[in-house]
């Protein structure tokens, strides 16, 4: 049901006024987009050869250890959960109108992806610190 | 939610059928969407036999003979018939245009004729636009200059600046882009769109306008200007060949590059 209202068109236009934001949302999406090409192949292709070399746990961890392997990582991880959030934020103000819904839907997708992102990052330091 | 399906009440019903008179040499049928507030009834699709042999090329020129010989209660906008006034700006044959600039020919079979999509309707093919008028309005679509205009002369402009104006000063304001927008579509409410965007882009390269921050200080919001997609609906269905999705991605680089 709507609420009645009296309101001119151009007091309804102009509304609250403008955000003054979204720019550095916008850039964002892009750059971790453009971080995550060359990581996300790179992620693809070593798991591919260890699976060819028919590498075991340990094998894996070793990979693991290595410094290049858990700094990309981390950062494909980052990169990852972030684009997630900013893209799927993107989708809910979209489609979700119901207020208290898109409401919880935004703070359950922000705090989501934070302890994923964060879960993400401490297994590969842990990995690479404790083996 | 956004609302993927029409209410029960906008359902749209087939309706009445007008022959077309005997002796038709060459007869096209035309499927227009009526809706009258006046009666507690849906919408409903006319179909109408029209000789296309007694009838002008193109779409306008066909409902005009609907309303003047067959059924003069088909409602519809239309002023200068030459694609100038962006009047009789209608979903023809699925596809946003204005019906006085539509050839009848490029359409095959079943001329189908809605409003323009997604907009509140008045009556028949008649939307309602006052929401579109006043964002229009919010953009402030007019020169502001601090610096007055030189006496006894015009503010001046090089030719390289004025052709910077191409592609945007043609617009006409028909509303074809904003209504092929799904962005548009569910949320208007916030989303200037594609056509004021344009609009707005128009005044922002503009070299003689002083007014540039204000101007970005006002789009920069996330539904206002970054509701943009790039679906290019807008671009794909204008009838005057402008491109407004390059026009928003202009205006989204002026916001970096003033970072």
């Amino acid at each position: 049901m709507r609420e009645t209202q009296i309101q001119t068109p151009l007091a309804r236009v102009r509304g609250l006024g403008s955000a003054k934001q979204g720019t550095e949302h916008w850039w964002m999406q892009r750059l971790t987009a453009i971080l995550m090409v060359p990581l996300g192949l790179w992620v693809v292709a070593e798991l591919w050869l260890l699976a060819m070399r028919g590498a075991d746990h340990a094998a894996l961890v070793d990979w693991l250890q290595g410094p290049v392997a858990a700094t990309l990582l981390i950062l494909f991880s980052g990169a990852m959960f972030f684009h997630l959030k900013l893209g799927l934020q993107v989708v809910i103000e979209d489609y979700v109108h119901h207020k208290p819904k898109k409401w919880a839907l935004l703070i359950g997708l922000s705090l989501g992806c934070l302890i994923a992102g964060v879960a993400c990052v401490y297994s590969v330091i842990a990995i690479a610190l404790k083996g | 939610m956004a609302e993927f399906r029409l209410p029960k009440n906008s359902t749209v019903k087939p309706g009445k059928h007008h022959d077309a008179p005997s002796g038709a040499k060459k007869s096209r049928r035309f499927k227009i969407y009526r809706w009258n507030p006046d009666l507690a009834e849906n919408p409903r699709t006319d179909t109408y036999d029209i000789d296309l042999a007694a009838c002008g090329p193109m779409v306008l020129d066909a409902l005009i003979k609907i309303k003047n010989e067959v059924d003069p209660t088909v409602t519809f906008r239309r002023s200068c018939r030459e694609g100038i006034c962006g009047s009789c700006a209608m979903n023809i044959d699925g596809t946003n245009t204005l019906a006085c600039t539509k050839p009848i020919e490029e359409v095959h079979g079943e001329v189908r004729i809605y409003p323009l999509p997604h907009m509140p309707v008045v009556k028949d093919l008649v939307p309602d636009l006052n929401q579109f008028y006043a964002q229009y309005a919010s953009i402030e679509p007019w020169l502001k200059s601090d610096t007055p205009a030189p006496a006894n002369s015009e503010r001046l402009q090089s030719p390289d600046d004025r052709a910077k104006l191409d592609g945007l000063y043609e617009c006409i304001l028909c509303a074809c882009c904003s209504t092929a927008c799904p962005s548009y579509w569910w949320n208007s409410d916030r989303y200037l769109g594609p056509a004021i965007l344009l609009q707005a882009y128009r005044w922002l390269v503009d070299s003689r306008d002083e007014a540039k921050g204000e101007r970005l200080d006002d789009l920069e919001d996330p539904f206002r200007l970054y509701r943009c997609h790039t679906i290019m609906n807008c671009t794909k269905t204008c009838p005057k060949g402008l491109n407004p999705a390059k026009a928003i991605a202009e205006i989204k680089k002026m916001m970096v590059l003033r970072r």
